[in-house]
């Protein structure tokens, strides 16, 4: 059973409360000392992106539309999830994809085999970005028929580091993370693991050959990130599948039912 | 990895912040408060900072980082601690209802202008 905060999710959730940071020009000066004058400014610097994201979930919201981040390292299996994800999906949910790469079309050529719009976006062209920022996705949607569309999932660049500090509008975060990685992830990486909803440890048909120690990643997880639910699966064989799946239909329903304020 | 960007981010924000009453100055000092479980590597956010400020009114500011302790409370006992290690786990009762206090900033607090030199009064 999963409880869905009624509060539209906020990137910085985190130690990063509802401060009430002044906006844009709100500059005022401070004081004044011996050869220089200070200016109190007091800005996130992702206030930029944290507007344009906030844009975002306002028109996913108007839309009703549903939206996940899917975030992991590179090759942990995202499109292999998102391929079979679909397919189980897309009978009773329209779907749509918007996909990062740093270059290439495949993951895309591979995600538009389902039948759900796909949108790449190689950050090549926005100077080889390790992440997708939310001026990014607002351009992407301009390419999706958002009126069609009740589940959008975001692929994010293959990167457990930088992802984790961009809001981009999403209602949901979830970070991938396979197997063959090391039971020591989620400690190098914990801004990842904190700042998404769940966890999906992938390729666990591969656990035979590994010494992976399954029970390491989760004693990790509790620590990091108390709570957050961990769906062991297998992106090849789909073992597991059933429910992250439902998982994600659990989340659409609680925000359709949310009061939208 | 990304420090570029948000050093891009930085300048905007800094060159915005300069009153219009005030052309052609020049910046010294950008004072950042920054959360030790940001994504931000500090060396290589001045070095990013200096290179993207280059020819602007910022160009050779120092760019000032104070780092933000993890700070997390526990909800169940109210406990609070600093994080030194990625645990969210209460030290005081194991419990896992807790929440960060701090540590995920990333805000610019004030920017240092040079003054322009007082006029020179002779009596
Ligand atoms: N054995 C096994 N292999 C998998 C599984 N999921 C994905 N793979 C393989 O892992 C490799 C990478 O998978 P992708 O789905 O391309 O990974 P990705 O996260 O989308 O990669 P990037 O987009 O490049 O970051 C491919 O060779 C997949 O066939 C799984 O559950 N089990
Ligand atoms: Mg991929
Ligand atoms: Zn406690």
């Amino acid at each position: 059973m999963w409880i869905f905060d009624k509060t539209a999710r906020r990137r910085h959730h985190d130690g990063h409360k509802g401060d009430g940071l002044p906006s844009r020009h709100d500059t005022a000066v401070e004081s004044q000392r011996s050869g220089s004058r200070e200016i109190k400014v007091v800005r996130r610097v992702l206030d930029a992106n944290d507007m344009l994201a906030a844009r975002n979930r306002e028109l996913f919201a108007a839309k009703g539309i549903f939206t996940l981040n899917l975030m992991s390292s590179p090759g942990s299996g995202k499109t292999t999830l998102l391929e079979k994800s679909l397919a189980r999906l897309m009978p009773d949910l329209r779907c749509a994809v918007i996909v990062g790469d740093i270059c290439t079309t495949q993951d895309a050529d591979r995600l538009a085999a389902s039948g759900a719009p796909v949108v790449q976006i190689n950050t090549d062209a926005f100077g080889g970005e390790c992440h997708l920022a939310a001026h990014v996705i607002e351009k992407a949607l301009t390419g999706i028929n958002l009126d069609a569309v009740d589940l959008l999932i975001v692929e994010n660049i293959g990167n457990l580091v930088c992802p984790a500090e961009f809001d981009i509008g999403e209602d949901r975060r979830v970070v991938v993370l396979s197997v063959t990685e090391g039971e020591d992830k989620p400690a190098k990486y914990p801004l990842m693991f904190r700042e998404c909803d769940a966890l999906l440890l992938n390729k666990i048909d591969l656990l035979p050959y590994l010494d992976y120690d399954t029970a390491k990643t989760l004693i990790s997880i509790e620590q990091i990130h108390p709570g957050m639910p961990v769906f062991q699966l297998s992106a090849k064989s789909g073992e597991g599948l059933e429910d992250w799946l439902a998982w994600i239909r659990a989340q659409i329903n609680a925000k359709k039912k949310a009061p939208s304020s | 990895m990304h420090e570029m960007g948000i050093a891009m981010e930085i300048l905007d924000i800094v060159q915005a912040s300069i009153p219009a009453d005030m052309a052609d100055v020049r910046v010294q000092r950008v004072n950042l408060k920054v959360g030790r479980l940001s994504a931000v590597i500090p060396d290589s956010l001045r070095f990013c900072f200096g290179v993207a400020a280059d020819k602007t009114a910022a160009a050779g500011a120092a760019l000032v980082i104070e780092e933000i302790d993890v700070a997390a409370r526990c909800n169940d006992c109210h406990h609070e601690w600093t994080v030194e290690t990625p645990v969210f786990l209460c030290p005081a009762c194991n419990s896992g209802n807790t929440e960060m206090l701090s540590g995920r900033e990333l805000e610019i607090v004030s920017i240092e202008i040079a003054e322009e030199e007082p006029p020179h009064v002779d009596l």
